[in-house]
């Protein structure tokens, strides 16, 4: 009797968790967003969930979700991006170069100079394309290096770009900051759109909601997009269906440097300039956004809106943290502690989950 | 298309196909044909060159020497899309399937249709993968289901499903009962059956003798590298046949093997 109740009760709780199981798959992050939130106002009820700091989060995590969101496309694949902190400083430096054709250094021999200058500044319609631009050749380097060499994994390619895009930024820019930028450039990264007279919105937050709505279409209905999953998956079984593998990493790559260039303009409209210690280390807060997100380095895994919600996670705690007067190295050491456990309850729920080997 | 002249012309036929892989000589003037509707099987000891030659057949691997026919027309395979789109299809040895994708996306992989060219029409896929399987006497709980979640016997039906989503003329089949339990392997060699009497032609590599002998018209036998010996089913016994896998042949004594080989 007591046996079979007890039986009962454990097939129960397995069908629930077997309904539960794709749910959290998807959407578990939410739960630690949701848990994250309902902290922050127990802890702040005041100034936590007002629309100025909602606002003030959603404008600090904006470009490290746009690095997140190319490189989880990139971690769909099982490869890795390593360049892109590196990618947002030279995407951004070149455009404020742009603007500021005096600031070119000493080293330019004067007759390319002189032609530069006849053709600078640019005006802003010109200049916000430099950004994005940018981003996508160096991605498409990245892509081409990695599957023309054949070097043995991403990271090599990515790891040497890192230093090669950085050397670059600092080498055109002089290695100092270059300030003032026309305002139509810094709109993305600065302006607030009024909604109603008391409500405004960052401009970041609308790019960030149509960035990410269109990559989610992207990935999941249209064919590029299903074979970039498939790669990830099993590069083998894209192969022998006919997918050009190779083209399509390029592509992934350099749609990688097109949102880390979008990074780099939002950034600078932010910060009013171009400044050569821009997205130092950030690919770092990047790739654990998509972790935290529930991507897996093996490819193959992870939605659009797991990516947002692993930068938010990351937001809300530095928020939280700077609200709270907590020193910034504790806040290093307490996402290094949110990435392990993230994963490692990732780790218990497969295990729990079917018992299958995934 | 007359019926008297495509049947007299093989559906697929190699002439002097040699592979090399730097040092290594994995085929060496190697011969094969398949009659449409004909099931021929392909045995060989572990390493004699069964799956190399496939993958030729199927565009993964270019030959270093010989010619392709298909329909009695000469083909060159720049890769696998190539040879799908002249009608050969290749059931692999480890199935190459995505497992993170949903059973229609692996049968539909590289050949989505479109809704208004760009986006993948998911619902008819769908439907049409539920369609092909229901053709095929496969059984699946939901065609959604991602490919990872389904038992040994359930992706080998995938992989096959894929190969024959589209008219296929020649499906290669390697080893596809090799990791099935009994009941299984009876469903897969019905298949191969039932793809014979729409008149498709079908290669079977095996090792097992059970599924030779119950499914295919001829066979033929690869050792290191080359053409051994073949016949038709009704002309040969089951020790013959392992004779062959082996490198014995019982009427002649001189064996054509080639110890140059390696
Ligand atoms: N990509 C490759 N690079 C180098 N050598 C290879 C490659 N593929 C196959 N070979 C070699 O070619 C020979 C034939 O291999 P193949 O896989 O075709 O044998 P097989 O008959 O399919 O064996 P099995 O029954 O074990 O599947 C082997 O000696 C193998 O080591
Ligand atoms: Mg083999």
């Amino acid at each position: 009797m007591a046996t079979s109740s007890s039986s009962t009760l454990t097939a129960r709780e397995q069908s629930v968790r077997v309904r539960l199981m794709p749910f959290i798959d998807r959407y578990g992050v939410l739960l630690v967003v949701v848990g994250m939130v309902l902290i922050g106002y127990a802890l702040e009820p005041k100034v936590f969930l007002s629309f100025l700091n909602i606002s003030n989060i959603m404008n600090q995590i904006a470009f490290n979700a746009l690095l997140a969101l190319g490189v989880f496309v990139v971690i769909i694949t099982a490869g890795i991006d390593l360049s892109v902190g590196s990618i947002l400083v030279l995407s951004m430096m070149s455009m404020a170069l742009m603007a500021h054709p005096e600031k070119i250094p000493a080293w330019v021999p004067d007759n390319v100079r002189m032609a530069l200058s006849s053709v600078l500044p640019a005006p802003w319609y010109v200049l916000i394309f430099v950004p994005p631009i940018i981003g996508v050749l160096c991605g498409m380097i990245n892509g081409w290096g990695l599957t023309k060499l054949r070097l043995p994994h991403p990271f090599i390619m990515t790891l040497g770009t890192l230093n090669i895009f950085r050397g670059v930024s600092n080498l055109i820019s002089g290695g100092v900051p270059i300030s003032d930028l026309p305002d139509q450039v810094r709109w993305a990264g600065y302006e607030k759109i009024a909604i109603t007279p008391d409500i405004d919105i960052p401009a970041s937050m609308l790019v960030l909601i149509v960035t990410f709505g269109l990559m989610s279409l992207f990935l999941n209905h249209t064919r590029i997009g299903r074979h970039i999953y498939a790669i990830g998956g099993n590069p083998q079984a894209a192969k022998v269906s006919g997918i050009n593998v190779d083209r399509t990493l390029v592509v992934v790559y350099a749609l990688c440097g097109l949102l880390a260039g979008m990074a780099g303009l939002l950034l600078a409209g932010r910060t009013n300039s171009g400044f050569p210690n821009a997205g130092l280390g950030q690919e770092l807060d990047a790739i654990s956004a998509v972790i935290i997100g529930g991507a897996s380095f093996f490819g193959g895994r992870g939605n659009v809106l797991g990516v947002f919600a692993g930068a938010l996670v990351i937001g809300i705690m530095r928020n939280l943290l700077n609200l709270r007067d907590v020193p910034v190295f504790w806040q290093q050491i307490l996402i290094g502690v949110i990435i392990i456990l993230v994963v490692y309850f990732d780790v218990l729920r497969r295990k729990a989950g079917s018992g299958r080997e995934s | 298309m007359n019926q008297t002249s495509s049947t007299s012309i093989a559906a697929l036929e190699a002439r002097g196909i040699s592979k090399y892989f730097g040092a290594v000589t994995a085929l060496e003037d190697v011969n094969l044909h398949v009659m449409p509707g004909e099931v021929l099987g392909v045995v060989g000891d572990n390493g004699a060159g069964k799956s190399t030659l496939m993958k030729v057949l199927s565009g993964l691997h270019s030959a270093s020497k010989g010619q392709l026919f298909v329909g009695g027309q000469e083909v060159h395979f720049s890769g696998p899309r190539a040879a799908r789109d002249r009608g050969i299809e290749m059931v692999y040895q480890d199935l190459a399937l995505a497992g993170n994708l949903r059973i229609d996306e692996n049968i539909f992989l590289g050949r989505e249709q479109l809704r208004g060219g760009i986006f993948i029409n998911h619902n008819a896929n769908m439907r049409k993968a539920q369609e092909h399987l229901d053709k095929l006497k496969i059984h699946v709980k939901s065609v959604s289901q991602r490919v990872e979640e389904l038992s040994g016997g359930q992706r080998q039906a995938v992989a096959i499903a894929r190969a024959t989503a589209f008219d296929a003329k020649v499906v290669i089949m390697d080893e596809p009962t090799a990791a099935l339990a009994i009941k299984e392997v009876r469903k897969v060699l019905d298949l191969i059956k039932d793809l014979k009497n729409h008149g498709v032609s079908v290669i079977l590599i095996s090792h097992r003798m059970d599924d030779i002998f119950y499914v295919c018209d001829r066979v033929m036998a690869l050792f290191r590298g080359r053409n051994f010996a073949e016949a038709p089913l009704t002309q040969t016994d089951r020790n013959e046949v392992i004779g062959w896998i082996m490198g014995n042949k019982n009427q002649t004594s001189e064996t054509s093997e080639s110890h140059d080989l390696n």
